[in-house]
């Protein structure tokens, strides 16, 4: 409590008004008043927050009796991080419902709009309860307002570390399922690289590829880059690094897939590309390997 | 640490067992000049899998054991490098060039046999 409370009286001068600044060991008493107001009124101002809500098309993704139950859990959170002054249960509710929500679509505006709208829905009431007595309503507002904000901060923060884990969960998993090394035949792998390659990539590339070639007994390689979009001299270089690797390995590399706009570039830059095998596109490669490695292909006639 | 070298038909086999100190890199290429000449080899098949760090002078040195091998009129193939070893070679810019490489000893052996099949 003695931490609110100095908090309380740190912003109590923005607040409030000159010449009216609260006692600083009224704050925890203020706020008692405020928490058994909420509770008093708690079925009449949860619904008109969540009329406010719909009123403001918020949560367009969620059902109104979704939008309901959800709207009583923040409540009571609300309340009880106004009351106990602490915020890891408001904390982690709040990070349990961003998981839930965020898989439907729900955007960070809605729940920072939410989060206000709750806020505006409480000080009204406030405002309505304590009309005749401004000064008591200015202390109370003292005590509300800092306690407010920090809640609003706290769900908002919540949502966004949750939004971010999320986003950094699928970088992992699209990083993973971008670099397959495929056999096609006995001794023949392919290594199909689409979207752009940065340098760590390009070393989980390399390090995949030198794997696979050795759990696989490769002896040839098919590398298309068919889905590179742009290649500049840091990436052929890793190429290039991933080409003679695989060959002190023992393996031969062929490159297919260069479009022209990428051939233009390298012989631009100057990157050293004499040592590579290239074939214009994927079957030609995978028909070339098929020669070094002895098969033949015939129809069946 | 001495590098045993075997004798297995027209081919000459050294398997490097540990990590060598550069004297034993400087033995290991004199001794393999040399029998490769007594023993009139085709071929000499340097094994390294057991080698989990490659440094620059054990590379270079490899280089010149295939160089000098090349001159006696053999081939030299070097197999069994590690995923890991041949990316920091690589890194390092200590690429091999002009030495046969291969997967592991088989590998090693097969290409060499095919080579001497299709040549004789």
């Amino acid at each position: 409590m003695a931490k609110k409370e100095n908090r309380t009286g740190d912003t109590a001068s923005h607040v409030g008004f000159a010449g009216e600044h609260p006692r600083l060991e009224a704050t925890s008493e203020l706020l008692r008043e405020l928490v058994s107001h909420l509770r008093q009124n708690r079925t009449q101002l949860r619904e008109e927050w969540v009329r406010r809500i719909t009123e403001a098309r918020l949560l367009t993704a969620m059902s109104q009796e979704e939008i309901f139950a959800e709207a009583t859990s923040v409540y009571d959170s609300y309340v009880e991080a106004l009351e106990t002054g602490t915020f890891e249960a408001l904390q982690s509710y709040a990070r349990n419902l961003s998981e839930r929500i965020i898989p439907r679509g729900v955007e960070t505006h809605e729940v920072v709009g939410i989060v206000l709208l709750l806020r505006d829905v409480l000080a009204r009431s406030l405002f309505a309860k304590y009309q005749t007595d401004f000064e008591k309503l200015n202390r109370i507002l003292d005590a509300y307002e800092p306690a407010a904000n920090r809640i609003a901060n706290t769900v908002a923060v919540g949502f966004v570390q949750e939004r971010e884990r999320v986003i950094r969960q699928q970088q992992e998993a699209i990083r993973e399922l971008s670099t397959p090394v495929l056999q096609v035949r006995e001794r023949l792998l392919i290594l199909p690289i689409i979207g752009v390659i940065d340098p760590q990539r390009a070393r989980q590339l390399t390090e995949q590829l030198l794997r696979g070639i050795r759990t696989n007994r490769a002896k040839v390689v098919v590398i298309d880059i068919t889905g590179v979009a742009a290649m500049d001299a840091t990436v052929a270089n890793h190429l290039v690094q991933t080409v003679e690797a695989s060959r002190l390995l023992g393996a031969t590399v062929i490159v297919t897939g260069l479009s022209p706009e990428i051939a233009q570039t390298l012989v631009t830059i100057g990157v050293e590309l004499g040592k590579m095998n290239t074939v214009g596109d994927l079957q030609g490669g995978i028909e070339q390997a098929e020669r070094l490695l002895g098969y033949k292909v015939v129809p069946i006639s | 640490m001495d590098v045993p070298i075997l004798k297995q038909g027209e081919f000459l086999i050294a398997t490097i067992q540990a990590a060598l100190s550069d004297a034993d890199l400087l033995q290991l290429r004199s001794g393999l000049i040399q029998q490769v000449v007594r023993f009139r080899s085709r071929a000499v098949i340097v094994d390294v899998t057991a080698m989990d760090v490659m440094d620059s002078f054990a590379s270079r040195t490899l280089r010149e054991i295939a160089h000098m091998i090349r001159l006696r009129g053999a081939e030299t193939v070097i197999v069994g490098i590690q995923p890991e070893v041949a990316f920091a070679m690589v890194q390092l810019g200590l690429t091999l060039e002009g030495v046969a490489t291969a997967l592991d000893l088989e590998e090693g052996l097969a290409y060499l046999n095919q080579k001497f099949r299709s040549t004789s």
